[in-house]
């Protein structure tokens, strides 16, 4: 190797380093700090290297060993579960649905319409949230979780529809009319050859929904109150009292926010492999 | 019996009519190649036949059915598409089974259907790989052998060899033939290659434009195109097309090209031309035979010197490129030698070999 090429390398690989670095330091810094106590993490001057580390933080949060917060972690994190993963079942049933519609079939008005969606994904959310409380209200939805999961469902079906209707376009008409001559009803060439293929689009939807529902913070603290509905993300900031902050606790309970949404996306992700339409049809 | 009937059937997308009113008898265990230029409707009226396509106008049966309304599983077709279109995600096997698994057939006969279908194809040894694994030739193979499998009525191609090379297209085109000769099945085949039709068929059905523009066996389309247009389709090199005029002369009509350049209308068109009739002469490069290269004839010969401007050896032949009437035409120099470019060669014309077409028309005179 020339010494102009390895000093060039070396230069990219510390470039990559501490752009990395940059990216992953508040994470990681969130997770330390849900291992120390409070002391620790206020100190001045600052403790860099953690000196006292344990799991006392969640253990105060669920009750464990005498000591318990006041805030219902259980709950939140119940509330959290059954909303995200509804409206992410939900809104990957109907953008599966528009998005095949959209990638096979023509219609009137189909680009008209899926550019109206597209934009609507444009406002911003939380300025529909005085408009959505007051009709939310009129019709009982306050602090309920269907209230969220129908708003959760709206934000991310445009998201949906836009990506499985790109996977399915990738596969070929033809795999779903082979199938249908092979004796499939259309429903049936859709489950056994063009739903398999577009798995992973369809994956990579539901991940991404989720992960949306999950940590939506805005629409949540104004459409939530009591620990009927009210999710993770807003529960963080009963951590601030009015003069304090319990920065130990609610690091604790972010690591607690985090850990689901990785198992999922790693018990989904195998499914990402993309490729799979390749070779069904010419090379 | 796996009879498959067309009578006036039309296609439409929207205001738009692409085919039009085309009617067609398709015998038992006949293979007919659907043939034309691109855009002309043939993978149209295919996917009609397989239920792909909906029907606008007319009628098709298949057997004694009509099959207008049913869809494509109840029409008992299979189909080869360009593409292949095998399912990615599943094995060798499986795409092979897959029809099979869907009537609910016991896994017995599925795997000694499979097994008989891939003996056939010669796949055996790639039944676990999946058809990201196979090479292109492979593929289609496969995808003949999941048509194969579930011993259809009617077996439907649209162009499934034009996403191979030359030499591979040439080798899967006789295993198709094969094919054909072991499994005996109704077949309906489309290309836009005229040598793959008349390698392949029975009966060839040339199109043009949602037109059917002649039906018949390789042979009588080559020997009695109907107009200019299957002339100038069918044969390679395509027929050689002048433009001439009939005259009068005392020994009865001739066709003129130039002022100084006439020939006899052959007897059997005689009766079929009229005077100052604008017409076009056609004849094969095979029928313009360079001296000392005539291939052996009764016919009258009318001989002529010309410089040739191209030669094209090909091997077997030799095609010169020479001028007819100050037209250029193209004639076929069999057991061929060496010929310099620009070259004077002395030429013959087999006379009882020639074909007219009316010009306006473009319609063949022969009765
Ligand atoms: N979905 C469609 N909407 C409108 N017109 C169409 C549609 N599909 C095909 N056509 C038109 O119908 C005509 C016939 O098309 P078809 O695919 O049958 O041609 P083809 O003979 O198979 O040509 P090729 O050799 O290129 O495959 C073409 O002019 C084409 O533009
Ligand atoms: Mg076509």
């Amino acid at each position: 190797m020339r010494p102009k090429t390895r000093l060039r390398r070396t230069l990219v690989w510390l470039g990559t380093l501490f752009v990395m670095a940059a990216i992953c330091l508040p994470g990681a810094w969130v997770v330390f700090s849900a291992f120390r106590p409070n002391r620790e993490i206020l100190a001045r001057p600052a403790i860099w290297w953690p000196e006292q580390f344990g799991l006392g933080n969640f253990m105060r949060m669920f009750g464990i060993g005498g000591e318990q917060i006041a805030i219902p972690v259980g709950s939140y994190f119940m509330n959290s579960l059954i909303i995200a993963l509804t409206s992410t079942f939900v809104a990957v049933f109907i953008g599966m649905a528009g998005g095949y519609a959209f990638a096979r079939f023509r219609f009137r008005g189909k680009n008209a319409i899926f550019l109206g969606l597209m934009l609507s994904r444009a406002v911003p959310g939380i300025a529909l949230s005085l408009p959505l409380f007051m009709v939310w209200s009129r019709l009982g939805l306050i602090d309920t979780p269907l209230g969220l999961i129908i708003v959760y469902v709206a934000m991310n079906v445009p998201f949906t529809v836009w990506l499985t209707d790109g996977f399915f376009r990738q596969v070929p008409v033809e795999m779903s009319e082979a199938a249908q001559i092979d004796g499939c009803t259309r429903w049936q060439a859709f489950w056994r050859v063009e739903f398999p293929l577009a798995r992973a689009g369809i994956a990579s939807a539901g991940i991404f929904a989720f992960l949306i529902s999950w940590n939506e913070y805005a629409l949540a603290s104004v459409l939530t109150r009591s620990t009927d509905s009210r999710t993770l993300p807003v529960g963080l900031m009963d951590f601030s009292a009015q003069f304090t902050i319990d920065w130990a606790g609610m690091c604790a309970m972010a690591v607690l926010i985090i850990i689901p949404a990785l198992i999922l996306t790693f018990i989904v992700q195998k499914h990402l492999i993309a490729g799979l339409t390749f070779g069904g049809v010419k090379g | 019996m796996a009879t498959v009937n067309l009578s006036q059937v039309v296609k439409r997308y929207g205001k738009l009519e692409v085919v039009h009113g085309i009617d067609l008898d398709i015998a038992h265990e006949e293979f007919v190649v659907l043939v034309g230029p691109s855009g002309c409707g043939k993978s149209t009226t295919l996917r009609m036949i397989a239920g792909l396509e909906e029907i606008s106008g007319g009628e098709i049966r298949i057997g004694d059915r009509m099959v207008n309304e049913l869809p494509p599983r109840a029409r008992n077709v299979s189909m080869v598409f360009q593409n292949y279109a095998l399912y990615p995600h599943m094995s060798v096997r499986e795409n092979l089974g897959f029809s099979l698994k869907i009537a609910k057939q016991p896994a017995s006969t599925i795997d000694e259907r499979v097994a008989e279908a891939a003996d056939i194809l010669g796949l055996s040894d790639l039944m676990d790989r999946t058809p990201a694994q196979l090479s292109g030739g492979q593929r289609q193979r496969v995808a003949m052998g999941r048509a194969i499998v579930r011993h259809p009525d009617v077996f439907l191609f649209d162009e499934p060899l034009s996403n191979l090379d030359a030499k591979l297209r040439v080798q899967m085109r006789t295993e198709i033939k094969r094919l054909h000769q072991k499994v005996r099945t109704t077949v309906v085949y489309v290309t836009h290659d005229q040598v793959e039709a008349m390698t392949l068929a029975d009966r060839i059905v040339i199109m043009r434009d949602g037109y059917i523009e002649q039906v018949g066996s390789p042979l009588e389309l080559f020997e009695r195109p109907a107009n200019t247009f299957v002339a100038g389709f069918i044969g390679s090199p395509p027929m050689n097309q002048v433009r001439a005029r009939i005259a009068a002369k005392d020994g009865g009509p001739v066709v003129s090209i130039t002022d100084s350049l006439d020939l006899p209308v052959p007897g059997r068109l005689r009766d079929q031309v009229r005077a100052d009739q604008d017409v076009v002469l056609g004849f094969r490069a095979e029928d313009l035979m360079p001296e000392g290269h005539e291939l052996k004839t009764d016919g009258a010969l009318m001989r002529f010197k010309q410089t040739v401007s191209i030669a094209e050896p090909l091997g077997t032949e030799t095609l010169l490129f020479t001028e007819f009437g100050q037209q250029e035409v193209l004639s076929k120099m069999f057991n061929p030698r060496p010929v310099a470019e620009g070259e004077e060669i002395g030429f013959a014309l087999n006379i009882d070999r020639l074909h007219l077409f009316d010009a306006a028309s473009g319609r063949s005179l022969e009765g």
